[in-house]
């Protein structure tokens, strides 16, 4: 950023003029930017360690049940959305700031630097970090126009006077180039970063087998957008059905039961027209218009039948159970709001291959795989608080005006695999019809997402060359001495490196074989 | 062979691998040690133990370059066996060997020490030795714990934007192991310089400035090395996989975190103020942060790259 370090201090009474321009030149700074850039590290701390709603809302859920005394603390701090909290967008604003107020000038100073001729030699050479010198029976002119071939791509300029003449060459412009082009793509890619997430929305939903999804608002499961994103008219129409979700798993070896293959096949129309199959693996999304589809996630959704004391159907569904850890023990609702006058909640595990070793302990999943399948769950009855007008979620059971149906001294609990159908105590019973798969996909539109890639990947070719190049400036001094030409050599580096004086003797050489100078001739 | 006696061969491998580099490092310190004992101006003389940094080469003790010389070779051996468990371990589970923290661990190491050797070759740089060796030692350590039996990747895993992610990833963290110990080095010399004492020890390393150049230089490399892999082709493969190119997951937020340290870093290096010992603690807090993703995030905070 701006190499400026003046520590202009304000006086004791600033008109606001000069008190904005000295704010201007703090924050502008390469001291403030450095501060800037490290409080942005700091602050992205806690983004890690506190779980964030954007990423993971239901995590957030949890810290509030666990902390419910910090939690309030925290949300008040913006702690569970530290990146698009007041503070985070504070340090990285003014850093946005800094950075447009250091290109800005070095811009213009560069513009000018190209146009400038190399500057002249300093009286002085043994005061530079590297300088030489040696005699030679060759002209000044001779001398200067082998040093210009010496030097090769550099920036010449040749000045010669009455008893003598001067060489002046700087080269590594591009240095400062790559730098300042490195700079502005950062500016680029943070800006297409901000017109995707204001023009861009995402979205997600479950979809079981045999079941279809259409591309509106009120199908999705989360929807969020950005700003400038209108879900009633943006929205692309388009729409798909599921076939089949397949799921592959080792099944020997140290890696049983480790994931191998997820697919999710199926059929799906574009504004109406078929477009026929498509098929999304993870790492192999479906474009649909200037959208896209990702499988991010699946699972098991077990069909299940519930019948009142009279036999009549009460509820008659797939109902997705989430995943929870490796071997796929899921967790699953079911609502039934009206089943002989009062509502029912069924809540508990779905367990793809259910084991026990041990009758009298609950069984456990021991593979993601449906080799066994058992759904174990309790029962409640009471209100569900579906009138409340608060829309609840179907995977979570709010038991607060629930109570628990016992069994003798226990919980009633139904244990049922597929086919399988189990009585409850108030009549009636549920029933395992079959056992479907759910995909969970991802939906999105990132508008012009090469805006900040290019920015990056061009920042990248400017951050190498302003790292590879480096600035010298050289001189080359000639003034005749009698019958010989006394030749001084000498360089400065902007950015100081170690290696000047093995280049200073390498130029030196180069300039005496290209004169036809035997080395043995040098002076001191 | 099959692949089960492969995956045991290049277990085999990494180990004797592991074992011949604490040897090497032992050999680092025994010179030290020795360099100690046989400095030319005794501490006894009432002087302090101070020794010019340049003296001429006759007057150097003989036993340190030998022990130096040793500590090379077994470096070179270490090395050759690390890729040799590295190599093997890709053949055992027939993909590259970088799907998980310990391979990850390995192979960067592996990548780290030839950089090492390489410069050792071009700029002899074999002073750095110890302290390359302790922060590889750590590293090998760190990914020895989190050791997973070899077998095949989650789907997830399974595209060839791995090999572009995971491999510029590691490169740069070899440059940034090598610049960190670089970078202990300098604060320690320079502290000596500062202080107008430099023992027996630290005059046998260069100048301060010579090293802090080394470590920028190593930095300087792994710097867009690490932009490429974290904020490149991190995205893109992210966008593949998961549908967003960035989500905030834990670890892209700590590989974001080194990444701006070590821009803060290069800044610092061109800040009055800032140079030298400063920027080199930035360079050290970098490295840190990169340890934390590689490993702290992976043990302590569950988030989408769990698996490596």
């Amino acid at each position: 950023m701006s190499p400026r370090n003046r520590r202009d201090q304000p006086a004791s009474e600033l008109r606001p003029l000069e008190f904005g321009r000295w704010a201007w030149r703090q924050l502008t700074s390469m001291r403030t930017a450095l501060l800037l850039l490290l409080l942005l590290a700091v602050a992205a701390v806690p983004g890690s360690f506190i779980p964030q709603r954007g990423v993971d809302a239901r995590a957030v859920q949890a810290y509030y049940l666990d902390h419910p005394k910090l939690a309030p603390i925290l949300e008040d701090l913006g702690a569970f959305s530290v990146f698009s909290s007041v503070w985070f967008s504070a340090i990285y604003l003014l850093l946005m700031i800094s950075l447009v107020g250091c290109i800005l000038p070095r811009t213009k100073v560069y513009a000018q630097a190209l146009r400038a001729r190399p500057p002249k030699a300093p009286r002085n050479f043994g005061r530079l970090p590297a300088s030489d010198r040696f005699e030679t029976d060759a002209s000044v002119a001779e001398v200067l126009a082998a040093g210009r071939r010496v030097l090769g791509r550099a920036r010449v300029d040749v000045v010669e006077d009455a008893d003598g003449g001067e060489l002046r060459a700087e080269k590594g412009y591009l240095r400062e180039f790559g730098n300042l082009v490195f700079h502005i793509c950062i500016v680029v890619a943070l800006v297409g970063v901000a017109l995707g997430a204001l023009l861009g929305y995402r979205g997600n939903v479950i979809v079981v087998e045999g079941d279809g999804f259409s591309n509106t608002l009120s199908q999705y499961d989360e929807f969020s957008a950005g700003a400038m994103f209108d879900p009633e008219t943006d929205l692309e129409p388009w729409s798909l059905d599921l076939g089949d979700v397949l799921t592959r798993f080792y099944v020997e070896g140290t890696n049983r039961g480790a994931p191998k293959l997820f697919r999710a096949t199926g059929g799906y129309t574009e504004g109406g027209r078929d477009r026929g199959d498509f098929s999304i693996e993870v790492n192999h999304p479906l474009s649909v218009g200037s959208e896209d589809v990702f499988l991010v996630g699946q699972g098991y959704a077990p069909v299940l039948r519930v019948t009142d004391s009279a036999g009549d159907v009460v509820f008659d569904g797939a109902v997705p159970f989430l995943p929870t850890d490796s071997t796929y023990t899921s967790t699953g609702v079911v609502q039934v709001p009206d089943s002989d006058g009062t509502q029912l909640g069924f809540q508990g595990f779905f367990l793809p291959t259910a084991y026990s070793p041990d009758p009298s302990k609950p069984s456990v999943s021991v593979f993601p795989g449906a080799l066994n399948p058992r759904i174990g769950m309790n029962l409640w009855t009471g209100d569900l608080g579906l009138d409340e007008g608060i829309s609840k979620s179907v995977y979570s059971l709010d038991t607060t005006k629930m109570t628990q149906v016992k069994d003798g001294d226990g919980n009633f609990r139904i244990d049922i695999g597929p086919g399988e159908s189990q009585a409850l105590p108030g009549g009636g019973k549920i029933e395992f019809v079959e056992l479907k798969q759910f995909a969970r996909f991802q939906i999105g539109h990132t508008p012009v997402p090469w805006v900040p890639l290019s920015g990056v990947g061009l920042g990248i070719l400017g951050l190498t060359l302003s790292l590879l190049v480096r600035p010298r400036r050289t001189w080359i001094r000639a003034r005749r001495d009698g019958s010989r030409t006394v030749v001084e050599v000498a360089a400065l580096d902007r950015v100081p490196r170690d290696d000047l004086p093995a280049d200073i003797d390498d130029l030196l050489s180069r300039l005496r074989a290209d004169l036809g100078d035997a080395p043995e001739k040098e002076l001191s | 062979m099959t692949t089960d006696q492969m995956a045991q061969l290049s277990n085999y491998l990494t180990g004797s691998a592991f074992a011949v580099l604490w040897i090497a490092f032992f050999c680092h310190v025994a010179e030290w040690i020795s360099a100690r004992r046989e400095a030319p101006v005794a501490v006894a003389a009432g002087q302090g133990p101070v020794v010019t940094a340049d003296h001429d080469a006759d007057d150097r003790p003989e036993t340190p370059d030998r022990l130096v010389g040793i500590a090379v070779s077994l470096t070179v051996l270490g090395t050759l066996l690390l890729i040799g468990g590295s190599v093997t371990r890709g053949l055992a589970t027939q993909r590259a060997p970088y799907g998980n923290m310990y391979e990850f661990g390995v192979t960067g190491t592996a990548i780290a020490l030839t950089v090492y050797l390489f410069m050792v070759w071009r700029s002899r740089i074999q002073w750095m030795g110890g302290v390359v060796l302790a922060v590889c030692l750590g590293i090998l350590t760190m990914s020895v714990s989190s050791y997973t039996p070899a077998g095949p990747l989650v789907p997830a895993l399974n595209t060839f934007w791995k090999y572009i992610h995971v491999t510029s990833i590691m490169v740069a963290a070899a440059m940034f192991m090598v610049g960190a110990a670089a970078s202990v080095l300098y604060l320690v010399k320079q502290r000596a310089e500062d202080r107008g004492a430099v023992g027996p020890v630290l005059a046998r390393f260069p100048a301060a400035a010579r090293i802090d150049q080394v470590a920028f230089r190593v930095n300087a490399i792994g710097f867009p090395m690490w932009t490429f892999g974290a904020l490149i082709s991190g995205p893109i493969w992210a966008h593949l996989a998961w549908g967003r190119y960035w989500g905030w997951d834990p670890k892209e937020v700590w590989a974001l975190i080194t990444w701006i340290v070590y821009a803060g870093y290069l800044h610092a290096r061109v800040t009055a103020g800032w140079k030298g010992r400063r920027a080199a603690y930035l360079a050290l807090v970098g490295f840190a942060t990169f340890i934390v993703s590689y490993y702290i995030v992976n043990l302590f905070i569950s988030g989408q790259h769990s698996y490596a």
